[in-house]
C-alpha cells in the first residue's frame, strides 16, 4: 500500500470512528442543543471519512464503502483516542477538544501538501472543522479548571499525542498546555473498537454484496 | 444535440433536497458543465462534506441530463471550490424569504465564535439585528440556529463557509 493511501486511511478511520462515537450522544446528550450539535458534528466527521475513503479507494482499486465496512477491526488504522467509549460529558469534551486541536495541526500540514487532491480536500475539511473547533473550545473554556474535566484531559493526553506524527507533537503540547509524555500509538486496537465494528458493519454484513 | 446552456437550464430546475426553495444552480454548487457529443460531465462541490443530500443531488442531476438525451457523468469535487459566497443574489433572497438568513461573506480569516455571538446577523422575518446565537449547529451541517429578540422567533442562519 502506498504511503499516501496509508495516510488517507489513518485520517479516514479517525473521522469515521470518532463520528460513530459522537453519534452515541444522539438522543441522550445533557441538553437538547448538545444533542443537535454532537449529531451534526458526527454526521460531518463521517462525511469527511467518506471523502477520504473515496480518495484512497481510487488508489487501492476498491470502493469507499468496502474500505469503511469490509475490513476486519485489525486492519483499521484509527488512533486509540477515537476508539475509547467514555460516555460521560467530561471525557467527551476532553476528547473532542484534544482531537480538534490535533486535527487542526494535521490539516494545516496537509493543506500545504504538494499533492493537489489531498491539499484540496484538506482545505475543504478545514473550513468545516472551524465550526467543530469553535464548539470544542467553547466547552473547554467553560470547563477549564473543573476537576473532572482536567483529570479527563490528563487521562486522554497520551492518547491525543498518538493522533499525530511525532514531528507535530511539540506543537500540540504547546497548544493544549501540557508536557509531552509517551504517546499511545496507532497499531493496536481495543475491545471497544471490536464492539463498535460489530455494530457498525452489522447491516452491511447481513446481505453481502447488496446494493442499498 | 445537448448543449451546455440546456444542461444549465435543466439543473436550475432541481431544488436543493433539504432547502427546496433554492435550486442547485442558485446554491452555486454546480462548478462546471462540459458537453462532448452526448457525453455530459457535470462537476459539483457539496456545501458540506457531511451533507446527507449528496447522493440525492447527484442522482437528480444525472436524471436531468438523461431527460435531455445526454449520457451523464456527475463528479463530486471535494475541494474548496464552493463557498457560501457562491450563492447567487436570487438564491440569497429566496433563502431569506423562506426564513433562512443568508450567510455572511467569507473573510480572509476563518469565522470566530465571537463573531457568531455578536448580534450583527439580521433576522429574516423582521429584519432586526438584535439576534443571538443559540447553537453553532442546526438541522443540517450548513445551518446554525439563532434567536431574534425583536420578534421573538428562532431562525436558521446559513453558515459562512
Amino acid at each position: 500500500m502506498s504511503e499516501r493511501a496509508q495516510r488517507l486511511l489513518e485520517l479516514a478511520d479517525d473521522e469515521l470512528i470518532l463520528g460513530w462515537r459522537d453519534s452515541e450522544w444522539t438522543g441522550i446528550a445533557p441538553t437538547l442543543e448538545e444533542d443537535v450539535a454532537f449529531s451534526s458534528i458526527a454526521q460531518n466527521e463521517i462525511g469527511h471519512a467518506r471523502a477520504l475513503y473515496e480518495l484512497a479507494a481510487g488508489d487501492l482499486d476498491t470502493t469507499a464503502d468496502a474500505l469503511a465496512f469490509d475490513r476486519s477491526p485489525e486492519e483499521y488504522r484509527s488512533a486509540p483516542l477515537v476508539e475509547l467509549r467514555r460516555l460521560d460529558w467530561a471525557h467527551t469534551i476532553a476528547r473532542h477538544w484534544l482531537y480538534e486541536c490535533a486535527d487542526e495541526l494535521r490539516l494545516a500540514e496537509l493543506k500545504s501538501s504538494d499533492d493537489a487532491e489531498v491539499a484540496g480536500l484538506a482545505t475543504k475539511m478545514d473550513r468545516e472543522e472551524v465550526y467543530h473547533r469553535m464548539h470544542a473550545q467553547m466547552w473547554a473554556d467553560r470547563l477549564c479548571g473543573e476537576e473532572r474535566f482536567e483529570s479527563a484531559v490528563d487521562e486522554l493526553w497520551p492518547y491525543a499525542l498518538g493522533v499525530l506524527s511525532p514531528e507535530l507533537r511539540t506543537a500540540l503540547a504547546e497548544r493544549v498546555g501540557r508536557e509531552q509524555v509517551d504517546a499511545v500509538e496507532r497499531g493496536s486496537h481495543s475491545d471497544e473498537l471490536r464492539e463498535l465494528h460489530e455494530e457498525m458493519t452489522m447491516v452491511r454484513r447481513s446481505i453481502p454484496g447488496a446494493t442499498w | 444535440m445537448v448543449t451546455a446552456a440546456a444542461v444549465w437550464d435543466a439543473l436550475a430546475e432541481i431544488p436543493d433536497p433539504e432547502i427546496p426553495v433554492i435550486s442547485l444552480v442558485d446554491l452555486g454548487v454546480v462548478r462546471d458543465v462540459a458537453v462532448d457529443g452526448d457525453n455530459v460531465r457535470v462537476e459539483f462541490t457539496p456545501t458540506f462534506l457531511g451533507c446527507p443530500a449528496l447522493e440525492v443531488m447527484r442522482d437528480a442531476m444525472a436524471e436531468k441530463v438523461r431527460e435531455l438525451g445526454g449520457e451523464p457523468d456527475v463528479r463530486v469535487i471535494s475541494d474548496d471550490s464552493w463557498s457560501s459566497d457562491k450563492i447567487t443574489p436570487e438564491g440569497r433572497e429566496k433563502l431569506r424569504v423562506a426564513g433562512l438568513a443568508p450567510p455572511a461573506p467569507r473573510e480572509a480569516s476563518a469565522p470566530t465564535l465571537l463573531q457568531l455571538q455578536s448580534s450583527a446577523f439580521r433576522c429574516p422575518y423582521c429584519g432586526s439585528t438584535d439576534t443571538k446565537l443559540e447553537n453553532i449547529f442546526g438541522p443540517t451541517p450548513c445551518r446554525s440556529v439563532r434567536y431574534c429578540n425583536g420578534c421573538r422567533q428562532p431562525f436558521e442562519q446559513f453558515k459562512t463557509i
